[in-house]
């Protein structure tokens, strides 16, 4: 669900809405960025990372050591409404994460 | 708490383990706790009449005040150029789907508690919710006690936040090798 403003939010497609999508495609990709934490464990890092996102152990582990050693990693990239659900995810399974336009 | 062993039985993969009475006790609280903080948050969400009807939940549209929740809710967005029209949007959005998904979670542990403590074993769905909801209580713990990089601070015995912490470092463990033997396959 692309979400154009806090007043579209109850009801479909809106003009505004479909302005949103317009704009994406024509705009770089959204993309899903994990920061670094002080109190999840690496273990479970890479554990959330191959449970939602289907990596293998040597992605998730790569994606986890890049967060650790960077403060910071890209883990998936796409629409914004896809991007959304990842961030949701991430937050369920209590991990520190954003999405943002990739520029 | 005896560490996790990961069994293949004929109806799937379970996860064993024991635990104390005390700390079964300890669990519930914790994790009833963290029920209560969610619910909390729910419950002083914005009402509307389009919400009555549609069934649809329309969330907070500003982050929690206090650290703990915050930390359990965080924004969605992150810039310089801090878009909060945006923050608030996606927050009202789905913040009620991350705290339904934290509940559930939350609420599968508190089902699959040995009562009165001892042997106990959970599927791996058990095993995941276990993780997640464990996760939440130390995150809020982790906030409390100021976890920084390098790990929560030594407090002396007479601090009073070193009971906390000597629960931390007990969930830390307890969170460890259940994770390790979810991802034994």
């Amino acid at each position: 669900m692309v979400l154009a403003s806090p007043t579209a939010r109850t009801s479909p497609a809106t003009d505004e809405e479909q302005a949103v999508e317009t704009v994406d495609q024509h705009d770089s990709p959204w993309v899903t960025i994990v920061w670094d934490d002080p109190v999840n464990l690496m273990s479970y890092v890479t554990y959330v990372f191959q449970k939602l996102f289907g990596y293998s152990e040597t992605h998730a582990t790569h994606l986890m050591m890049q967060v650790h050693t960077e403060g910071k990693a890209v883990v998936s990239a796409g629409s914004r409404e896809s991007m959304e659900v990842d961030v949701t995810k991430l937050h369920a399974a209590g991990l520190w994460a954003t999405l943002q336009q990739d520029r | 708490m005896r560490k996790w062993k990961r069994v293949d039985t004929a109806a799937g993969v379970r996860l064993r383990a024991a635990l104390e009475p005390h700390e079964v006790q300890l669990l519930s609280n914790l994790v009833g706790s963290l029920c209560e903080m969610l619910d909390e948050r729910e419950s002083s969400s914005p009402r509307d009449e389009l919400t009555e009807i549609t069934g649809m939940k329309v969330g907070h549209s500003q982050a929690p005040d206090d650290d703990t929740m915050r930390r359990l809710l965080p924004d969605f967005h992150r810039d310089e150029q801090a878009d909060e029209s945006l923050n608030g949007a996606l927050r009202s959005l789905h913040e009620p789907v991350i705290i339904d998904a934290k509940r559930q979670a939350a609420q599968r542990l508190l089902d699959t508690l040995p009562r009165g403590g001892g042997k106990f074993e959970l599927t791996e769905e058990d095993g995941h919710a276990w993780a997640g909801a464990v996760n939440d209580v130390r995150l809020a713990l982790g906030t409390m006690l100021d976890v920084g990089p390098d790990g929560p601070e030594q407090l002396s015995d007479d601090d009073p936040m070193s009971g906390h912490l000597e629960v931390y470092h007990w969930l830390t463990y307890l969170q460890e090798y259940l994770v390790l033997s979810l991802m034994d396959a």
